[in-house]
């Protein structure tokens, strides 16, 4: 991603690497603080605040019945969607997710998806017809570097605090939490 | 929405509302300034159950260049909702909706920054609800004149933002998810604290009186928001240490 940075800043920083050292005192392994907020949006049905230094990024989990694939007729359906909204950054602008919101979305969705997270079968409401889907959206608020892990985090503690509207939409059978 | 006469509902118990307030109260509102680091000025506002972030860019350069004036700078407003800010996941991206909203609210903020310091640039100033609970257009703007105060854009005053409704043939203030749906009428109004009205839109029928009641009570509201939004920037602007000046030079990039 573009950014401005001064000549003199970049000297400044590339010596201090060269002597094993960061800006901001860190040692080359070590993560700025990380806290994560859950159930912060309540509209959601499961979301969770992520900071990461002074990264900032929202995740809301939002689920409602709809058909699954033909090729998985017995599973939910993931759809994982990032917003690089223009509050976040001066280098974000308005308008229709770019290659690095859709990278970052993808990339989300993937970590998600591999780990096995979900148990997607247990989301099947009725095989062939009715499953699922449980949209995954993720706000970036406030880019301070290392988006990415911020929303991976948030995609997974949202995750863990979602909860099937099953008796809310008309589906009173239960389902447990993954 | 569930089929129903407004006159089915009983929007008042014991004469108070369904959530406990008095027809003239507000619900709690939580202001807090500068909670971004990227942006020049920021503002998180809780008003109810409505969540909103308001960002501050500029004033700087404009692309694309064709839009830029002479004379003065010019302000884009951006109303955006989140996909989870809403019972029914909403579909990201602008919509017919938004755009009014953004040109309203824009509207109503531009009468009091002072455009003409900075020709050719542009005040970008963006809204993210993450939680709506009705009267999210009056917590944008809320956020957003505090935002712009917090990026320090010359403004000639605050602008305050705030609704009153008629529910069960009464006029109340600030009406909530439920009232707001079933309700008679909806009445936002945005003004600066010598009364000055900026912005007023209207929805549902009023009798010339009871406009006359929605507006007086709908003001009302709106300097006691002014308060708070003072309060907040104070309390920020009056706490700034050596400390919090030195971290800033390190907080990003």
């Amino acid at each position: 991603m573009s950014s401005v940075i001064s000549e003199i800043k970049k000297d400044f920083i590339y010596n201090l690497l060269i002597k094993g050292e960061r800006i901001d005192g860190r040692k080359f392994d070590q993560y700025r603080e990380i806290s994560i907020e859950r159930d912060v949006i309540r509209k959601a049905e499961g979301s969770a605040l992520v900071k990461l230094g002074s990264s900032q990024v929202l995740v809301g989990v939002k689920m409602q019945p709809g058909e699954p694939f033909q090729d998985s007729p017995n599973r939910g359906v993931i759809i994982t969607n990032a917003e690089l909204v223009p509050l976040a950054s001066p280098s974000f602008e308005p308008g229709p997710p770019n290659e690095v919101g859709i990278e970052l979305a993808r990339l989300v969705d993937r970590g998600v998806r591999e780990s096995k997270a979900v148990d997607l079968e247990a989301l099947c409401i009725e095989p062939g017809k009715k499953v699922w889907i449980v949209f995954i959206d993720v706000h970036i608020l406030d880019d301070c570097g290392n988006i990415l892990d911020a929303a991976s985090l948030g995609a997974i503690s949202a995750l863990l605090c979602t909860k099937v509207p099953a008796s809310h939409k008309g589906h009173s059978h239960s389902h447990d939490r993954d | 929405m569930i089929a129903m006469d407004e006159n089915d509902i009983s929007f008042f118990k014991d004469g108070l509302r369904l959530d406990g307030r008095r027809a003239d109260e507000l619900r709690p509102v939580k202001i807090e300034v500068g909670i971004l680091a990227r942006a020049d000025g920021s503002c998180y506002i809780e008003m109810g159950g409505n969540k909103v972030i308001a960002a501050v860019y500029g004033p700087r350069e404009v692309h694309p260049r064709h839009l830029q004036e002479v004379t003065r700078a010019i302000v884009r407003y951006r109303y955006n909702m989140a996909s989870f800010s809403v019972e029914e996941r909403k579909r990201p991206g602008p919509d017919r909706r938004s755009y009014e909203l953004s040109k309203v609210s824009r509207e109503a903020l531009e009468p009091v920054i002072l455009t003409s310091f900075f020709p050719r640039s542009v005040i970008d100033v963006f809204v993210e609800v993450l939680q709506a609970d009705a009267g999210t257009r009056t917590a944008g703007i809320n956020a957003a004149a505090v935002a712009l105060a917090d990026a320090g854009i010359p403004m000639k005053s605050m602008i305050s933002s705030c609704a009153a409704g008629k529910v069960g043939d009464t006029i109340v203030l600030d009406p909530m998810k439920e009232e707001d749906n079933f309700g008679q009428a909806d009445l936002p109004i945005a003004m600066t604290p010598n009364g000055d009205i900026t912005l007023m839109q209207m929805d549902g029928n009023l009798t010339p009186v009871e406009f006359g009641q929605a507006v007086t009570m709908a003001m009302k509201g709106a300097k006691d928001i002014y308060e708070l939004q003072r309060r907040a920037l104070v309390a920020k602007y009056s706490q700034i240490s050596t400390d919090s000046a030195r971290e800033e030079v390190h907080l990003c990039e």
